[in-house]
């Protein structure tokens, strides 16, 4: 027995492959979080007070997860750009990361239907990260609803008061 | 000497592979380097990122690697010398008893105890519960209530939870924002019923370190058994069980390079301090933890203690200086570093920091060589920020952006440099993508923000 382990510590007895410790680690992300995560695509800002811009602020800070995301609005109501900046888990800059890839190019009628378990399935988000993708959600819909108040004040008679739109957002 | 003898096994079988064998025995490191990953040459993939070696090792409070002179002592007794120490009818039984009590008394010294006032356990854990559960359990009639902190380790807060579920009841200390108790209240809290007061020397996740002696004395003016979960202080710092009065020790082995699965407690003799046992069997370690002593673990255990003695001083040394030099090298670079917990009461192998703006769980992925955690190992799976910083009134975001360093013996000043390095790199990545430190920047009040709460 010693000596079998002996020459097997010598490397003297061909090794099995599938004996020796373990091969491949476990993986405790999904790809493509880690490719969001390693390389976040569309990080950034837009000048909130752009017309044009519509910024979704959501999550808190005492809960771990800040989400801001921006979009660009052209005069067809067409976004035509997005940027991100996220506060958060791995899972919760990968969620805003897939978000803005996905509503680029899109009405904004369109991306108000992206469900968070849309994205969640995307990433194969575990169960205790789900939040992350809701938060996602939550940050495409705060965006459309405040380029809407800011077009809606826009056009329509110019209201009173007006607030700084990001803390409007945190609101919302 | 243990690997003295492998080789000679060895060589009866093949003369020529006796040195390499034998520096894979001696050295840790050689061992860990030459571990048969399949494609070693490529390196490592884990987290999506290809790394060249093994990621570097700055966990120690989690667990220690084996002292490879600790190893050493050890292996005999698993090869030849495999007696039940329990045996009295032959020699494979006299000599294991004999290496259980020299590993004792080892163990003893190290803390200033009489090898009478040891009984060896499979760790601090089990310790733990013997003296929070056992104490009360055996002392109920008069006794009802425990004072304790709320920044113990989980398996003493866990063991008080189960008391008050019996009926007991428990009050769960405040600590000031530094993480040390506050000895007056510790005083206003002592009732006449009070059985136990169980507070930690030093702590696992922030690494301060207690006012140990006064409340000992406190204890003692009370005369209330005063017990201390001293795994992360055995052999960091000088521990004395007279002069800080305890009646009940817990020690673990494996944070201090010695073998998991091996702990012991320390129980005073006079006054005698008497525990009810939590495991029945045949009687061992003087009927308190029954079931056969595992003679290897006890003799690693022994052997660390000896060696912590020996080094204790020149281990803090070296380690309180790394401590300086990673903390310099990352304040250097970046702002908004906090260090958790007081700096001055503080075990200098322990570096708790948060660092604003950035969370840490995403810190903690970007850190792929690096081997640190956000806590405590027990912990590390909940999303929830740790229960240790709350106690110590660090604001929710705060604590959500933690990161424990743990430097030990074998951290070299290489790998502190390697660490702030990319700590510095990635935390400036982060806060790049980080909406809240885009915001301070612009000069908000990120506090008077109404967020929404999920």
């Amino acid at each position: 027995m010693l000596r079998v382990g002996a020459k097997k510590l010598a490397g003297l007895v061909p090794r099995d492959p599938s004996s020796g410790p373990v091969r491949v680690l476990p993986r405790l992300y999904h790809e493509r979080v880690l490719d969001h995560y390693n390389n976040p695509r569309n990080v950034g800002s837009f000048d909130k007070t752009d017309p044009t811009v519509g910024t979704g602020l959501v999550g808190a800070p005492a809960c771990g997860d800040v989400m801001k995301l921006q979009i660009k609005v052209d005069e067809a109501g067409k976004i035509v750009d997005a940027r991100f900046k996220t506060f958060g888990c791995g899972s919760a800059i990968a969620s805003s990361s897939v978000a803005t890839e996905w509503v680029k190019g899109k009405q904004m009628e369109e991306v108000l239907t992206i469900k968070n378990t849309e994205i969640a399935k995307h990433l194969s988000l575990p169960p205790v990260k789900l939040h992350c993708s809701m938060l996602a959600e939550d940050a495409i819909k705060a965006a459309v609803k405040d380029y809407q108040a800011k077009h809606a004040k826009l056009n329509g008679s110019s209201d009173s008061a007006e607030d700084a739109p990001l803390e409007k957002a945190a609101d919302a | 000497m243990a690997s003295k003898l492998l080789a000679s096994a060895l060589r009866r079988s093949s003369p020529t592979t006796a040195p390499p064998l034998r520096r894979l025995l001696s050295t840790a490191a050689a061992a860990a380097v030459a571990e048969p990953y399949e494609d070693a040459s490529s390196g490592i993939v884990m987290k999506g990122v290809r790394i060249s070696g093994r990621p570097l090792y700055l966990d120690m409070q989690a667990t220690s690697p084996v002292d490879p002179r600790v190893l050493d002592a050890m292996l005999p007794f698993y090869l030849h010398r495999y007696g039940n120490p329990h045996s009295r009818t032959h020699l494979y039984g006299w000599e294991s008893d004999l290496a259980v009590e020299s590993a004792r008394s080892h163990v003893a010294s190290l803390i200033g105890a009489s090898p009478k006032e040891i009984v060896f356990t499979s760790g601090a854990t089990e310790s733990n519960n013997i003296s929070v559960k056992g104490v009360m359990h055996f002392y109920r009639d008069k006794k009802r209530h425990v004072i304790t902190t709320q920044t113990e380790h989980k398996c003493v807060l866990d063991s008080c939870r189960h008391l008050q579920q019996e009926g007991f009841e428990v009050t769960y200390l405040p600590v000031r924002p530094d993480g040390i108790v506050d000895l007056e209240r510790l005083r206003s809290a002592i009732r006449p019923d009070t059985g136990l007061v169980s507070v930690m020397a030093v702590n696992n996740e922030i690494g301060v370190i207690q006012p140990m002696e006064e409340i000992g004395r406190l204890c003692k003016e009370f005369n209330v058994p005063f017990h201390t979960d001293a795994a992360q202080a055995l052999g960091k710092i000088p521990i004395d069980v007279d002069k800080w009065n305890v009646s009940l020790m817990s020690l673990s082995g494996h944070k201090i390079y010695g073998p998991k699965g091996i702990g012991a407690l320390y129980m005073r003799r006079r006054p005698r301090i008497r525990v009810e046992p939590q495991m029945n069997g045949g009687g061992q370690e003087r009927g308190i933890r029954s079931g056969t002593v595992p003679t290897p673990l006890v003799v690693g255990m022994g052997a660390a203690c000896e060696l912590a003695m020996k080094e204790m001083e020149y281990d803090h040394r070296r380690i309180s200086a790394l401590q300086e030099r990673l903390l310099n090298a990352i304040k250097e670079k970046i702002d908004g570093v906090v260090v958790n917990g007081s700096m001055e009461r503080r075990y200098t192998g322990n570096l708790n920091l948060s660092f604003a703006y950035v969370e840490g769980e995403s810190l903690l992925m970007g850190l792929k060589e690096v081997a640190v955690s956000s806590g405590s190992a027990c912990t590390s799976a909940s999303l929830e920020p740790s229960y240790v910083l709350r106690a110590l009134g660090v604001e929710e975001d705060m604590a959500h952006t933690s990161i424990r360093y743990g430097i030990g013996r074998f951290t070299t000043e290489e790998e502190i440099d390697r660490a702030a390095e990319l700590t510095v790199q990635q935390v400036e990545k982060l806060r790049e993508m980080s909406p809240l430190y885009e915001m301070v920047k612009e000069g908000m009040d990120i506090k008077k923000i109404q967020w929404t709460q999920h």
